[in-house]
Order: structure tokens, then sequence, then C-alpha cells
């Protein structure tokens, strides 16, 4: 590996990224510059953005591994990432919540949330509820870029740490939301150029789609070798139905994080940036193109190195990063790629996770200083911005902290970055997702129905993590201390279910029935509330 | 054989993410323009929003 390249290309890319972080910091004035980007987004600044966060180096890295695994119908989470994360958030979800949010006059999502249901509860609470749960996301995605940059760079896990985190904190500190979403845009204009050209590459390498395509379908008695008693059927067929794989695919591959997209509350946000409503429907247009080069890139690239390893070393993928599959797209990079090309993917990577690592902090950085601190428990203060800074100053180190040992509990770092992504996804799509649905769609779902979502969503959802599904109960370890057993369920289908799957739906019927049972606000509120939307 | 692929379910998945990419394509540009709010409004509305914005505090380099 040519680390003189390297080292060349990602310093110009930190002074163009140090760049951009100025420039938000020299536009930002007020609180709506910091927290909402001014309200003045351009459509395609605000797609990169909002695909840059979205996907993360752990969605190239770690899905594209999980792809050489489970086969093409992990392009079904490329479809809903389009279709969910994408068409629908954008088309119905989009314009409704920038309105929405104009008339409330909200700055984050839990103040969004706060002011539609009329509880500061709420607010507190979910703003809490991120400041608990989003460090263990973002600390699983800052594990994998210092991972990468410690192996990439060779410098040692503490110093790629400092170094990562150090020029991630000062951009969002200094420059807000403009700052990321700025830094977002370049890096996902580099996110795209580079994975454009990988698969690119590889289906040149391999023959052309359809000749690549067949060679991994001759290949599939190797996967039934080792993994057909699971369900596996080969890489270009779907795993048989109501078996294990099928089960972690389609429940929590493609509904878990397919889904659980819709809530996020760093995405939610980026809808109330722009400056009117066809913004957002332009930005539909990028969003689609982004994320089906990104995710879809990923997943057919992550299935071609089957192929690729098979006719160069004899084994498949799996087996010829001796099972340590985080190495699978590293590996396929430095032995099928040019030299140069690896530079410039190092740099794809390290972007991913900087974009995805900026908005994370600035989303816990605001939900614990504007929703938690000052609008939850009523902290007067002259200087807002002071706040939000110190907290986002105090949420950062919290991460860091968690990086740094988190690895030393866990044998293997690529656990925790699952196990936190999936946890913060799920939390969130349980939680908030029926009682936003509601918020921007019907006048009928009231506060004590909303809070009904809240703590029914949150319950269920962490009740199945610790003691059903297996990725989570096992290495949580809860059950096996209260109960003795990894997880309460017996049958490996059901600890397989994911927590979305049961939480989503109860928590939706607890947002209904309560709210049926309950009184809905005045409709003077609710006209001002839904003033200018049909 | 699907473009290669050994089943229905793998090739409807494939070829689904270009048709979903290709929607969002099509809705981006037939609402290019949609909706159309008025002008007027909006300033108005952006005007109140300047006014309700207490925190003119100075955050940044200016």
């Amino acid at each position: 590996m040519n680390y003189l390249l390297i080292g060349i290309v990602v310093i110009i890319y930190l002074i163009i990224t140090a760049f951009l972080g100025y420039l938000g910091y020299i536009r930002t004035k007020n609180t709506s510059d910091y927290l909402l980007a001014g309200r003045k987004a351009h459509p395609v600044i605000m797609a990169l953005s909002y695909g840059a966060t979205f996907i993360s180096t752990s969605a190239i890295v770690g899905f594209g591994a999980a792809a050489s695994i489970y086969g093409f119908g992990i392009l079904w989470l490329t479809f809903m990432n389009i279709f969910v994360g994408i068409f629908i958030a954008f088309a119905f979800f989009g314009i409704r919540t920038r309105k929405m949010g104009h008339n409330l006059d909200a700055h984050t999502f839990p103040e969004f949330l706060g002011l539609r249901f009329q509880s500061k509860f709420l607010q507190l609470a979910s703003g809490l509820l991120i400041f608990i749960a989003m460090p263990l996301y973002a600390a699983s995605v800052i594990i994998g870029g210092t991972q990468f940059l410690s192996q990439s760079l060779r410098i040692s896990y503490e110093a790629a740490l400092i170094f990562f985190v150090a020029i991630v904190s000062i951009y969002v500190i200094m420059g807000g939301l403009k700052g990321v979403m700025y830094t977002d845009a370049f890096q996902g204009t580099i996110m795209f150029i580079g994975m454009l050209l990988l698969v690119i590459f590889t289906y040149a390498k391999l023959g052309g789609v359809v000749n690549a395509h067949k060679a991994l379908t001759a290949l599939a008695p190797e996967a039934i070798k080792i993994w057909g008693n699971l369900g596996h059927q080969g890489w270009t067929a779907l795993p048989k139905f109501n078996s294990i794989f099928w089960w972690q695919l389609f429940s929590t591959i493609v509904m878990g994080v397919g889904i659980g997209v819709l809530a996020q509350p760093q995405l939610v946000v980026r809808f109330m940036t722009v400056k009117s409503g066809h913004e957002i429907n332009r930005a539909n247009l990028i969003g689609g193109l982004f994320i089906l080069m990104m995710t879809g890139g990923a997943f057919v690239v992550g299935n071609l190195t089957n192929v690729y390893f098979y006719n160069t070393l004899g084994k498949i993928s799996f087996l010829a990063v001796e099972k340590k599959t985080d190495n699978i797209i590293p590996l396929f990079i430095s032995s099928a790629m040019p030299q140069w090309f690896t530079a410039i993917f190092m740099v794809t990577l390290l972007a991913a996770a900087m974009s995805t690592l900026s908005s994370q902090f600035h989303t816990m950085g605001s939900a614990f200083g504007r929703d938690f601190l000052e609008k939850g428990l009523n902290i007067k203060t002259k200087n807002t911005l002071l706040v939000i800074k110190l907290a986002m100053g105090f949420t950062i180190l919290l991460s860091t902290f968690l990086a740094y040992y988190l690895p030393h509990f866990f044998e293997q770092g690529s656990a925790i970055i699952a196990i936190g992504t999936s946890l913060f996804f799920g939390l969130c799509a349980s939680t908030f997702l029926p009682m936003y649905v509601g918020a921007i769609y019907t006048k009928r779902i009231t506060k004590a129905g909303a809070l009904a979502c809240f703590w029914s969503g949150l319950t269920s959802s962490l009740l199945w993590m610790m003691f059903v599904h297996i990725k989570e109960s096992k290495p949580l370890g809860i059950c096996k201390l209260l109960f003795g057993a990894d997880s309460l369920a017996k049958s490996p289908v059901l600890q397989n279910v994911d927590p979305i799957i049961v939480a989503l739906p109860i928590s939706i019927i607890f947002t209904v029935v309560v709210s049926l049972f309950t009184k809905p606000p005045s409709e003077k509120f609710l006209n001002k509330v839904f003033k200018g939307i049909k | 054989m699907w473009l290669g692929l050994q089943s229905f379910g793998a090739f409807l998945a494939y070829v689904s993410c270009f048709l979903a990419t290709l929607l969002c394509v099509i809705y981006g540009i037939i609402n290019w323009n949609k909706p159309k709010e008025d002008e007027a409004f909006e300033i108005q509305e952006e005007i109140e929003w300047e006014k309700h914005d207490p925190e003119l505090s100075n955050g940044g380099g200016k």
C-alpha cells in the first residue's frame, strides 16, 4: 500500500473539510443558523447531507460484509432505503414536517414533538433518550472510523481516536448545522464518486453484470455447505422462508434498518432546514440516486467479492478473511483495485464516518443542551448557543470515552457497531414513529396518546432487546445474570425476531387506543399547528 | 436465470432498487416547483420567525 499517496489524499481532504467547517462558522449568527442552518439550505446540500448522514462507514464496510453472506436478498434493504428512507420520508413526511416545524417554531426533533403535543415532559424525555442512547450509536461510528484510520495509517487506536474525534468536534462545535451540512455535502460527493468507481471496476473485473451474477450463482453449493442448515440457498436466491437466515435478513436488516430511518432525529431535522416545500421535492431526486449508489453499490460489491476471492484464493469471502467479516471490503479493495483507487476509497470511508458522526454530535448536543437542560429543566440562560456548545462538548467526551473503553470489553469491535446501530434505530422507530406520523397527519392523536407511544415503545423495545433478541441479549448479559440463559425464547427463530417487529405494533396500538379515550387539543391550537398543511 | 440471478425474488430486489430510484427522480422532476407557495406569505413567515427567535446571540464569527 502506498502510504505517501494515501497521506497526501487524506491531507487534501482534511484541508477542504476544515475550510467548509470554517465557512459554516462565519455564516452562523444565531440559534436558527446553529440548529437549522438558517432554514435556507440548498436542496442539493440538504439531500447530500441527509444521505451522507444516513450512510456511515459501517453501512459500507459492515453491511457490505453482511451482503457477502446474505446474498442479493439484502438488496431489499436498498429498496427500503430508497422507497421508505427517501421517497416516503421526503414526499410524505418532509414537507409536512417543515411546515409544521415552522408553525411551531421548533428547532429540534424533541422540540417539535414537545410543542406539537404541548408536553414539556415529552421534549425533556425525548431529549434525554437521545442523549442516553445516541452516544452508544455515535461510539460505534467512532469505533468504525478509528479502527479504519489506525489500520490504514498504521497508527495506534488511541492516536487515531483523538485525531478523528478532534477534527469532527471542531467543525461541529464551531460551525453548527451549517458546518455539518457543508462538510456533509462535500463528503457525500466523495462517497458517491468513490462508490460509483468501485461498482464499475468490480463489474468490469468480473466480466460484466450478467457474467458476474452468473459466476456468483454457480458458487451456490459453497454457501449451502456452510449456511444451508440456517436457510441459505445461494447468494443469488433468497433464504428459505421462516428459516433463521430469513428472519435475520428480513426482520433485522430489511425492516429494522429500513423502517427505523423514518424517525431518526438527526435526519428529521434536515426537513426543517430548507427554505420551502418544493426544495424537499427537488432533494428527493438527488437523495434517491445517492442512496441507490451507496447502499446498492456496497451490497452488490459485497456479494461479488465472493466471486473474486473464489477465483483468486479458491475461497469465498467469509473464509478468505478467516471469518473476520469486517475485513472483507478492505481486503477486496486492497487486493482487487488499482493502488490509486485504494487512496480514494480510504477517503470515501473516512468521509462516510465523519459525515454521520458530525450529525450525531450535533443532535446529541442540541438534545441535551436545548431540549433537556434549557427547555425541559427550564434552566434559564442568556446564551443558548453557549449551553448547546457546552452540552455538545460533554456528549462528545462521553461518546469518545465509550469508544475508548467498549472495545476492551468486547472481543470484536464490530459486535458493538452492529448493536449500537440497531439499538438506536430500533428505539427511535418504536418510541417516536407512531406519534410522529400522528403528529403530522392527524389532529386526533392526543398528548396522552403521544406519551403512551413513548413509554410503550421504549419499554417493549428494551425488554425484547434485554431478554429475547439474542443479538443484543447475549452481549448485554442481563438475561444470563437473571435467568441463566442468553435468551428467554427457546425457539432459535424467535430469538432472531427484531425488536421493531414486536415493539412498533405495540406502540402503534397504545398511541391509537389512548388517544381514542382522551381529549384532543383545542381547535384553535390545532388550526395554528396545521396552518398551510392540507 | 434473471440477469444471471438464480431466483425471481433476488431479481425483483435488484430491479426494485432501480424502479424506486426512478420514482424519486420522476417525482422530483414533476414536483420541481411544487408545492407552489405564496412568496409574500413565505416572506411574512420568515419575518415572523426572525422576530420570534429571541436568541440572536453572537454564536459565530461575525
